[in-house]
């Protein structure tokens, strides 16, 4: 089994591919101490560097990276899939002047 | 592989008792109309380290006296042996004589109204000499790990540095803090997105209220000016390297304390009182930055770093790390730490830790830093407001 995603918490929504994937490749999920603790399943192609959903996700639900809330899903998301700014919004930013940023 | 446990540090013991890894001869400017004197000093005297910069006239209250802390904290750095302060007239140049004379450390003020550059330069670099002389004959003795003030920041992130040279710092940091260590961050502004993260690692609620309210005037600032930073972080590099919300970035940011406990919240340029991890209120700015720790004391800095950034301090070295594979191929010469290989699978998180920790050890027993052999001298007073 190839490792191919690094996860910050073994709980995280999102992990982060470490090399260039693809769709229908079953990859190796591993925390930062090396250990790997999933495989998973990709629906999308997903670049290096880039977040892949670690489990399905509903609209407007929080997600979380580091523990932490990083934002909200602004569409659904499937385990497996490309996860950014297509997907996901900022919370601040909709809590601030959210205005001024919409592109 | 010796590991960074084996290596035996040394380094300068300076009348305080405080340790320094280098050993400068400071030639510091008080105001930016006395460069061209401390430069003559320097270029006259062997072994010193000029330090001119574009400030120091005309400032008032909070901005002149965090310019005169820089100053006065530059000097009292334990990686300076001693040093000739000059300025235009006697009175701010012997304020700045009087803050570094306190750490015992031999210090001579040197005034150019009523001498002209010349005759000030020649009195100047007869004190040079005689510092050179001094300094020159200090002998590097043994320090311990727990003496050896650490900073750090992160510049030109990507989504390597949230996920592995960050972490790797922040776990430097937690040995360092099991040790004893005095460490030093801060970035006010770009934590924003973590700084509940920061608040909640603080030691007691007052210091996550000082934290707090400093974040909280940033932010006030930002507002006042009819902008917003939110607008342009994450930036469309980060976008494009994956990151995809500023908090996203934030706490990627803040993986460079690791688990370690704040202990207390600094001023801009404010020294430590104790061992320990301290916030200290700064600018995310690189070069400002730095410049800041090294007036706060830090002997020396890790800085992070995935598209590149290439910053340095004269007198506090900078090492640089990055896990951005591009980047320590396209950009190897600024690069001290590759730990591209944690991106790999080749070793986790306590193994880059350990490859860190080795070159630091070397750092302090005097290797220099790839910043330090390119001559990046940066050294740049924060300004709050402009000047009357």
């Amino acid at each position: 089994m190839k490792k191919g995603i690094l996860l910050h918490d073994a709980n995280d929504d999102v992990g982060v591919a470490v090399m260039d994937l693809k769709t229908g490749e079953e990859i190796g999920v591993a925390t930062l101490e090396g250990k790997e603790v999933r495989q998973i399943m990709l629906v999308t192609d997903v670049p290096l560097g880039h977040k892949v959903a670690m489990t399905d996700i509903s609209l407007n639900q929080h997600v979380i990276e580091y523990g932490r809330e990083i934002g909200y899903a602004s569409a659904a998301i499937a385990a497996g899939e490309h996860v950014h700014i297509h997907n996901i919004k900022s919370l601040r930013w909709a809590a601030s002047t959210s205005k001024l940023f919409e592109k | 592989m010796a590991t960074y446990q084996d290596i035996p540090l040394t380094g300068y013991r300076r009348e305080n008792g405080r340790a320094g890894i280098r050993n400068h001869v400071l030639i510091l400017s008080v105001d930016d109309i006395s460069n061209a004197t401390v430069e003559g000093v320097s270029r006259l005297v062997r072994g010193t380290t000029a330090l001119p910069h574009p400030y120091g006239r005309l400032q008032f209250g909070a901005d002149l006296e965090l310019t005169f802390n820089t100053l006065m904290g530059t000097g009292r750095n334990p990686n300076v042996a001693a040093v000739v302060v000059i300025g235009i007239e006697p009175k701010w140049t012997e304020y700045i004589v009087k803050g570094i004379a306190e750490t015992g450390k031999p210090v001579a003020g040197f005034s150019i109204e009523r001498y002209g550059d010349l005759k000030t330069i020649e009195m100047a670099a007869r004190k040079a000499k005689e510092f050179v002389h001094y300094a020159s004959e200090l002998p590097r003795v043994p320090v311990k790990w727990n003496e050896i003030w650490v900073s750090t920041k992160c510049g030109e992130s990507d989504t390597t540095s949230g996920l592995a040279s960050n972490p790797t710092v922040g776990r430097v940091f937690e040995r360092l803090e099991k040790g004893g260590n005095t460490l030093i961050f801060g970035e006010t502004t770009e934590v924003t997105g973590a700084e509940d993260k920061i608040m909640e690692n603080c030691a007691t609620p007052e210091i996550a209220a000082q934290f707090k309210a400093a974040f909280d005037d940033y932010q006030k600032l930002v507002e006042s000016q009819g902008v917003s930073l939110l607008g342009t972080q994450p930036t469309e590099g980060n976008i494009r390297g994956g990151l995809s919300t500023i908090e996203e970035k934030a706490l990627g940011n803040v993986e460079k304390m690791g688990r370690c406990t704040v202990v207390s919240f600094l001023q801009p340029a404010e020294e430590p009182k104790k061992p320990g991890l301290h916030f200290m209120d700064s600018s995310s700015a690189a070069a400002e930055m730095v410049t800041l720790c090294c007036a706060a004391g830090a002997a020396v800095h890790l800085f992070t770093t995935g598209q590149g950034n290439i910053i340095g301090n004269k007198i506090e070295p900078v090492i640089k790390l990055s896990a951005n594979p591009l980047t320590v191929e396209t950009m190897s010469e600024h690069i001290d730490v590759d730990i591209s290989g944690l991106l790999r699978f080749e070793y986790n998180l306590d193994g880059a830790a350990d490859r860190t920790m080795e070159m630091l050890a070397r750092t302090i027993n005097g290797r220099l830093t790839s910043a330090e052999i390119l001559h990046h001298d940066e050294f740049v007073i924060t300004k709050l407001y402009r000047s009357s």
